[in-house]
């Protein structure tokens, strides 16, 4: 599996990435270390524990991340999310949560399987 | 291996941000170049700034961050004064204005946004880190030079342009255009009018000013102020409010507001897209309401927009522009400006090509300069300088064969130079001189106290100073002469800190001078002094000691004439130096005489109780037989205490009683009193006299 493929199952925008990192090589580091990135896991605890401040600052960060990556589907999610907990509790709080959630699963799923196919490539 | 251009030091970073990719993402950009620190919330940035502030050269802050945010840090910052030392430039994807506003009122210098571009993220940082280091130089070299201060703010001002036209994505030629059009169009401006009173200082502070009419552009979000295509009318009226947002940025200052290069520069951010017709932006000015600097600015920004390559354009030839700018297509000027514009032509079109040749030699000149002054703070470059000299000065010391010397006050020291400490026998440097044992066995502690109190007496505006003394050099006692130069800070008083200086052996020359002084004075047949010396010395000594009791005595041969007339002249001169002898003979050392005429001698004495037995006792050893001649004189006395200590006074009674002598018949002494006043001169005019007469 390639990166842009990678990209692609990701829904996110190799090229953009590209554009501003330069480097494969320097774009396939920060890929995969994104799956030891804890913003997510701290995400997750802070909306377990009704926390707005950590869960905002948890997407914030997430969104930031996503944005520095190019996961254009993440960082849609993960922004909603955040506006929507950067005041107060919004509305659709738990659903924009989800959704987060859902494109996380999917974003990691896409990093694991190009992080084991680069594997069997050595 | 390839030669490295300069072993400089490399700037530390500090990056202040929650997520450990984003740190690793920013690290990755910069560590090739920088050496970097992280901290993962506001408090550890904080903590890390307090400790080890002094090393940082740029903060890269987030601003959302757990423990305490970017604000806070900020304004931690702020209280600790710490923002005037280390730029920030605060990194975020929290792109409303409101945040950008109060960031930069806290003092950030610039913004990365998310998601970063390596390029951007590296220029920023290494634009931002020159921008301080040199502003930091600046404030170095502006005591050194004024010329070169203004250089470099003009540099400084470039490179500040420079960082908003990179976020513009214009070319960043504009601004130097833009700068050069505007003094051209100034310099024929005031050719046409002086109703304006524009001085050159005024051109050249709109010019520079001019560099930075855009700088509100910073705050104009990246879609718009980018954006290929045509803007909407929305995006438009977010594109003009650049003009007030520059002026709002220049008016927030904190310092500088009452600088004329602030002031210009106010003007041209908020007005340069008025127009003269009233039809601008923002305020809707007319006219000469319009200051005259934004209408300057205008012109020469709407022409080089015209004729360059915009994102949205192609560039327009020099001809075309200039039509389109006269049928009113760029909105209303004012037309004495635009006469300039037509007047100027070409020349406008040589200016754009030139300066960007100018560009590029400015940018390596830019990049040469700060190689140069890279860790060489002003003060580092004037010890550089004065190493230099120490060397030189080493150098030429160790040639000379002279003695030379440097004095310093804090510490006490005496440094001789190589030859002089070998010459002298004594220590290249002698610590506390007043008390080394070495130097006073050569000189005295007196001499040095009083060489000291010549120094003291010393002032910057006259700072040399001779000084005479007696050395112990090589068994004797000889006479030097010390030239000096005191050394003043530069100090309100300013302090002596020290002299350097030559000690030159004049014993030889001084005894010479000496003798020659001594021959001047003194009468070549007696080797008793002459008259005027006399005179002279005896006027000091009733200046010096008033209160002293003195007798001056006149005293001449009897018949003198006879003796020369019947034994011939040799014989006569023998009398005489016999005499002068005679009289040597029955004196103290203090006594002052002299032959003051053919055959007369004068005497000066100082004595304390009783005078006659004094002056009996020379007047019998005078008399007396020489060969087979008797010698016999005359001789007249005059006390201070009945004349008093004017030397004319006394000399006039001792001669009146020698007159009074004379005329009684000869071969005695006597004292003056009243009653000789009226009495004439026993004194034959003689040639000392008569050189005395002239200096009267």
């Amino acid at each position: 599996m390639t990166l842009q493929e990678c990209y692609k199952m990701m829904e996110s925008d190799y090229e953009d990435v590209l554009g501003r990192l330069y480097k494969e090589e320097l774009v396939k580091k920060f890929v995969i270390k994104f799956l030891s990135d804890p913003s997510y896991d701290n995400l997750c605890k802070a909306m377990e524990e009704r926390n707005r401040r950590e869960a905002f600052r948890a997407s914030h960060t997430m969104k930031g991340v996503c944005q520095n990556l190019s996961f254009t589907r993440l960082y849609e999610s993960s922004k909603n999310l955040t506006e929507a907990l950067r005041e107060d509790w919004g509305a659709n709080v738990n659903e924009l949560f989800e959704q987060t959630s859902e494109d996380y699963k999917q974003t990691v799923a896409a990093i694991r399987e190009f992080e084991a196919s680069e594997q069997r490539d050595y | 291996m390839g030669i490295k251009k300069r072993q400089s030091i490399r700037h530390k970073i500090l990056i202040a941000d929650d997520s450990e990719m984003n740190r690793t993402i920013l690290t990755d950009m910069l560590d090739a170049e920088y050496d970097i620190i992280e901290a993962e919330n506001g408090k550890q940035a904080i903590e890390i700034i307090e400790s080890r502030g002094a090393e940082l050269s740029l903060i890269l802050l987030d601003i959302v961050m757990p423990e305490i945010d970017g604000f806070g840090v900020l304004m931690e910052m702020n209280r600790n004064n710490w923002m005037d030392d280390i730029p920030v430039i605060m990194i975020s994807s929290e792109t409303g204005a409101v945040h950008i506003k109060r960031a930069y009122e806290l003092g950030v210098t610039d913004f990365i946004s998310r998601p970063f571009d390596a390029y951007i993220v590296y220029r920023r940082v290494n634009n931002t880190i020159l921008l301080y280091a040199k502003q930091k130089k600046l404030m170095a070299l502006a005591a050194e030079q004024a010329y070169e201060k203004e250089q470099q703010s003009n540099l400084m001002i470039d490179i500040l342009s420079h960082i908003v036209e990179f976020r513009n994505g214009e070319s960043s030629s504009h601004v130097r255009h833009v700068h050069s059009l505007t003094e051209q169009l100034l310099k024929k401006f005031v050719q046409k009018t002086d109703s304006y009173s524009l001085t050159r200082r005024d051109i050249a502070t709109i010019s520079t000013a001019s560099a930075l009419h855009d700088i509100g552009k910073i705050a104009i979000p990246e879609e718009v102020l980018n954006k290929p295509g045509r803007l909407t009318a929305e995006e438009f009226e977010v594109m003009k409010t650049h003009s007030m947002i520059g002026a709002k940025m220049l008016e927030d200052l904190p310092i500088y507001q009452n600088e004329p290069l602030i002031k210009a520069a106010y003007e041209i951010c908020r007005w340069h897209h008025e127009r003269y017709d009233g039809k601008g932006y923002p305020d809707g000015l007319r006219g000469d309401e319009i200051p005259i600097s934004a209408q300057i600015v205008s012109i020469a920004d709407v022409y080089d927009a015209l004729t360059g390559k915009r994102v949205y354009k192609d560039a327009i030839a020099h001809d075309k522009a200039i039509q389109m700018i006269v049928d009113g297509q760029c909105g209303a000027f004012n037309p004495l400006i635009i006469e300039c514009l037509l007047e100027c032509g070409y020349e406008l079109e040589r200016i754009t090509e030139d300066s960007m040749q100018l560009e590029r030699q400015w940018m390596q000149n830019a990049a040469e300069e700060i190689m140069q002054h890279e860790g060489l703070t002003g003060s580092s470059r004037t010890l550089a300088v004065l190493e230099n000299e120490r060397i030189k000065q080493d150098f030429y010391a160790a040639l000379t064969t002279e003695i030379q010397f440097e004095v310093s006050l804090s510490p006490l020291m005496v440094t001789l130079s190589p030859f002089g400490a070998a010459k002298l026998g004594l220590p290249e440097i002698i610590m506390d001189p007043m008390q080394d044992a070495m130097l006073l066995s050569l000189v005295d502690q007196k001499v040095l106290e009083r060489f000291a109190d010549t120094q003291k007496a010393t002032t910057p505006q006259k700072p040399e100073s001779t000084f005479d003394c007696q050395i112990n050099f090589g068994g004797e006692k000889r006479w030097f002469r010390i030239y000096s130069r005191a050394f003043w800070s530069a100090d309100e008083p300013p302090v002596y800190t020290g002299a350097i200086g030559k000690c030159v052996d004049i014993h030889d020359l001084r005894t010479q001078l000496k003798e020659f002084e001594r021959q001047a004075e003194s009468d070549s047949m007696t080797g008793l002094l002459n008259h005027a010396a006399a005179k002279r010395r005896i006027a000091d000594r009733l200046k010096e000691k008033p209160e002293g009791r003195y007798a001056l005595v006149i005293f001449d041969l009897d018949d003198f004439k006879g003796v020369n007339d019947n034994y011939g002249h040799q014989f006569g001169d023998r009398v005489l130096k016999y005499t002068a002898s005679q009289l040597c003979g029955s004196i103290r050392g203090n006594d002052i005489v002299a032959r003051v005429g053919g055959d007369e001698f004068l005497l000066f004495l100082e004595y304390k109780n009783d005078l006659e037995p004094i002056i009996k006792r020379i007047f019998d050893s005078l008399n007396g037989n020489f060969e087979h001649f008797t010698v016999s004189l005359s001789m007249g006395v005059a006390e201070t205490d009945v004349v008093g200590s004017n030397y004319e006074e006394l000399f006039r009674a001792a001669d009146n009683a020698l007159y009074t002598v004379k005329r009684s018949g000869h071969g005695r002494y006597e004292f003056y009193n009243k009653s000789m006043y009226d009495t004439l001169s026993a004194i034959s005019p003689i040639e000392e006299a008569a050189e005395e007469t002239g200096q009267e």
